[in-house]
């Protein structure tokens, strides 16, 4: 959290070093009009126009994926949900990703990353913050990521955490949109996670821990709100299927969902 | 006109349709109401008051931001070379203003705030004084934040001090814009965030299986794969669609059916204003030719079409000769065909035409892509340009070869900024004058291109440019970010810096894969279409995806003047800059109490009769 908070401190210091030295060097781009108005009101006005014509700041709150999963013997409710503020380069974001198991009345994963995102090519953002688990572990991670839509339109998350035991793990998230009609949507999803090392308290195993892969098909009530159902399929690899089997799991399992995406 | 029976009908059964008409100038109610020519709000002191308001369109209740209480607001009509003096009183809680489109006013009469004034404050009253060497149909709005969006816009007609050359038994001024229940700035907001937020026109499956069908599965997958690749849509004609929008002609939507009246036989001029924040119009009349005589307040050689498409802030002035006693409607259909507004041109008050089937949406091609010219011929088979008539034009100096890669051969250079903010570049830009619009390319019928466009009088300035300057349009549609050479206005820090008197030659390519209409404050060019000494002169042009175009101005008129995309959004998003005329040593106007700074009289100019510097107007 600190770390990017001082990241934005600096940019933000930056930022008014630049704006000072341009002052100084005493240039308004234009000023003809100051000849015939009050010279400061003028440049309040050019200032504020300028400001207002590709300065402003964007906010946004999106829940991606709000839903009821059912597996063969129990039930969870996830949310994966983040939020930015920011001007087209920089971002804060915000993303957050709950498990809820209403059966236990209690979280099995909770966690929120605040990250400093930075436009680095036409489309894709670099990514850093900070990770912080509150289920189950409780540990905090460093993130440095990437984001953004690739070529064929394929949406992309990759990001890697390095947590404060020193343990380092990635996830990497595809998605994609196949309009059926204009509002009718099936877009497939695939999460990809990874470690770089065996983390047994944590249930994995180094390299390709799991793969899930889902179908969601939504239906665009407005661009805003729209319901979908879905199904997903869970699999545990190598010696993260070992461990989730040795605690009397399966390696893969088949999920149906139901949910609601929405936007503001 | 109101009789009894209409007056009936407007208490009893279309009550909306009367409250409506009631907010709004005698000039833009329907024909039932009143209304079978124009009335008009004419003289030299004008007092302008900017309120937010209620209105009804479509039925529907809104809140509307703009002039004297009506939706669009009072034509204002004055004559050429008249000393003009207006009061805007600023009844808002925000800054507003007034810009003068089209005219040529001296610079700090222009109205835009930061620019060439500093904005009007809430409850503030800012006195405009000018007097404006010209004629024709033009119209004025704000240019504060996002209110153009919710109704600050309205027609301005200068009468010519002389004989008109344009000869009507009537006319109607015909404001096409378009009207959101939603905020402008939520919708700013949602572009943002989504840029196709508002397109419910992509390509489905299905329309994968119908290609496939047509052209094999081969085919339509590559071009899938094509426009995948490039990360883009061909179906992003219009970032704000029908989705949000109702589009109205003088206010009204097709369900409120604004009308005029005509006998048949007579000459009818209808003078067409786009003053829409984001919407391309396509505008037709089925069934009834038009002759255009003007476009943007200039006189042109007279041209026979049956469409043109017209550019935000753009207008069209045509004659058209009704001679069957029916209902023709009168069609603004947007680019994009998402939405249209219909009104009715009838023998009879009331009547309603018969609104057209809205036609199927255009796809954009490899063209629109300036990568690959080796099939820029491609798409023309479809240009019926046979029923077309020439003969009233002179072609002789027209340049047949207008359609191949920009004059300077070859490969585009960009030396401009790229990074996040640029998503593609135009590797072979094309002039493509010499088509319709956008989606109108395969019509069966006779369209208007700008390479038909032939200023009635002589070009007064015929020097060639000295110096040439290249401005490309550029955009990251995905993170909704728009510009000059990859510039935000909010990162520019220093003008487009002109000398007073100098001829220079813009050069505008569209790196972007939308159609911009770009907006020149304070002068006007002559556009280089072919047309010799001739050429017509414009304020605005709509520079198509792919396209160079290039226009020359004589930079007279010394000031700062706002240049931009009139896509309101885009705008607002960064397509902005500002063009310095930068006066001769010791030439600047020593008396600045007075508001004639503006000198016609050494340039070659068609208005040099109207000298603005001599004084005695006080």
């Amino acid at each position: 959290m600190r770390h990017a908070f001082r990241l934005i401190a600096l940019t933000a210091a930056m930022a008014g070093i630049a704006n000072v030295s341009l002052a100084e060097q005493g240039g308004a781009p234009w000023s003809m009009a100051d000849d015939y108005y009050d010279a400061t009101e003028m440049q309040a006005a050019r200032e504020h126009l300028q400001h207002s014509h590709g300065d402003m700041r964007s906010t946004y709150f999106q829940a991606e994926r709000f839903e009821w999963q059912s597996f063969d013997d129990e039930e969870v409710i996830l949310l994966d949900a983040n939020a930015w503020i920011g001007g087209d380069i920089d971002k804060l974001w915000f993303k957050s990703e709950l498990e809820y198991l209403p059966d236990e009345g209690e979280f099995e994963e909770a966690e929120l990353q605040v990250l400093w995102s930075r436009a680095i090519s036409p489309y894709f953002d670099f990514q850093a913050g900070l990770r912080q688990d509150f289920e189950p572990d409780g540990l905090t991670h460093l993130v440095a990521g990437f984001q953004g839509l690739a070529p064929y339109l394929f949406e992309l998350d990759a990001a890697s955490f390095l947590s404060t035991d020193g343990d380092l793990t990635a996830r990497m998230e595809a998605e994609y949109e196949l309009l059926l009609t204009q509002r009718l949507i099936l877009q497939p999803r695939a999460e990809l996670s990874f470690s770089a090392q065996d983390i047994p308290e944590l249930g994995k195993g180094a390299g390709l821990t799991s793969l899930n892969a889902g179908l969601r098909l939504r239906y665009e009530i407005e661009r805003e709100f729209a319901p979908y159902i879905g199904v997903e399929w869970q699999n545990r690899f190598g010696k993260t299927a070992d461990f989730a089997e040795a605690a009397g799991g399966d390696a893969g399992e088949t999920v149906f969902l139901l949910g609601i995406r929405a936007w503001y | 006109m109101f009789n009894r029976r209409h007056f009936l009908g407007a208490g009893l059964g279309v009550g909306a349709a009367f409250g409506a008409a009631g907010l709004l100038p005698a000039w833009a109610r329907t024909s039932a109401y009143g209304n079978t020519g124009l009335q008009t709000l004419t003289g030299t002191n004008f007092d302008l008051d900017i309120t937010q308001f209620p209105v009804r369109i479509g039925g529907r209740a809104g809140l509307a931001t703009g002039v004297n209480g009506t939706l669009p607001a009072p034509l204002i009509r004055f004559r050429e070379g008249d000393e003009i003096t207006i009061n805007v009183h600023n009844g808002l809680e925000v800054d507003t203003s007034i810009h003068w489109h089209g005219l040529l006013v001296p610079f700090y009469m222009d109205g835009v705030p930061g620019v060439s004034f500093p904005g009007i404050r809430p409850r503030e009253t800012f006195q405009y004084k000018f007097a404006v060497p010209q004629n024709g149909t033009y119209w004025y709005h704000s240019h504060s934040g996002l209110q153009e969006q919710v109704g600050h816009y309205g027609p301005l007609i200068i009468d010519p001090k002389g004989a008109d050359p344009v000869k009507a038994d009537r006319e109607y001024v015909l404001v096409l814009s378009d009207w959101s229940f939603e905020n402008p700035h939520r919708i700013f907001q949602k572009l943002k965030a989504s840029a196709e937020t508002y397109n419910f026109n992509q390509r489905t499956l299905g329309d994968f299986a119908d290609d496939a069908a047509e052209q094999g599965l081969g085919e339509a997958f590559a071009d899938r794969a094509m426009w995948g690749q490039m990360r883009m849509s061909p179906r992003d004609l219009a970032d704000v669609t029908g989705a949000t929008y109702t589009y109205l002609i003088n206010g009204h939507s097709t369900e409120d059916n604004w009308n005029g009246q005509f006998e048949p036989g007579e000459r009818v001029r209808l003078r067409i204003i786009n003053a829409s924040a984001m919407s391309i119009f396509n505008f037709r009349i089925p069934g009834l030719p038009m002759t255009v005589v003007s476009s943007d307040g200039l006189n042109v050689r007279p041209i026979e079409t049956d469409e043109f498409q017209i550019g935000v802030a753009e207008t069209y002035d045509v004659i058209v000769e009704p001679t069957d006693a029916r209902a023709y409607a009168l069609v603004a259909e947007s680019i994009d065909r998402s939405g249209q507004a219909v009104a009715t041109l009838g023998p009879k008050p009331g009547m309603r035409a018969v609104a057209p089937e809205m036609r199927p949406v255009p796809t954009l091609s490899m063209k629109d892509m300036a990568m690959d010219h080796s099939d820029a011929d491609m798409d023309h088979s479809g240009h019926d340009m046979s029923g077309m008539d020439h003969s009233q034009h002179d072609m002789s100096g027209m340049d047949h070869g207008a359609n191949k890669p920009a004059p300077d051969g070859g490969m585009q250079v960009h030396d401009h900024k790229q990074g996040p903010g640029v998503a593609n570049v135009a590797m072979m830009p094309v002039s493509r004058l010499d088509e319709p619009g956008i989606g109108l390319e395969n019509v069966a019928h006779r369209v208007l291109t700008y390479a038909d466009l032939r200023a009635l009088e002589p070009n007064a300035d015929t020097r060639p440019p000295e110096r040439e300057l290249q401005i490309h349009l550029t955009s990251n549609m995905e993170r909704y970010m728009w510009s000059f050479n990859g510039v935000k206005f909010s990162e520019v820090r220093e003008a487009i810096r002109l000398n007073e008197g100098e001829r220079v030659r813009f050069n505008l390519v569209n790196d972007t894969m939308m159609p911009h209409p770009i907006h020149l404050h304070g002068m006007f060019f002559e556009l280089e279409n072919g047309g010799g000494g001739h050429r017509p002169r414009k304020h605005t042009v709509i520079v198509k995806p792919g396209e160079k175009v290039a226009f020359d101005v004589s930079s007279e008129h010394v000031g700062d003047w706002a240049f931009h995309c009139h896509l309101l959004y885009h705008m607002h998003a960064g397509m902005m800059n500002v063009v310095s005329v930068i006066p001769h040593e010791g030439n600047v106007e020593p008396d600045h109490s007075g508001h004639h700074g503006m000198d016609h009289s050494e340039k070659a100019d068609p208005h040099a009769g109207h000298d603005m510097s001599k004084g005695g107007h006080h």
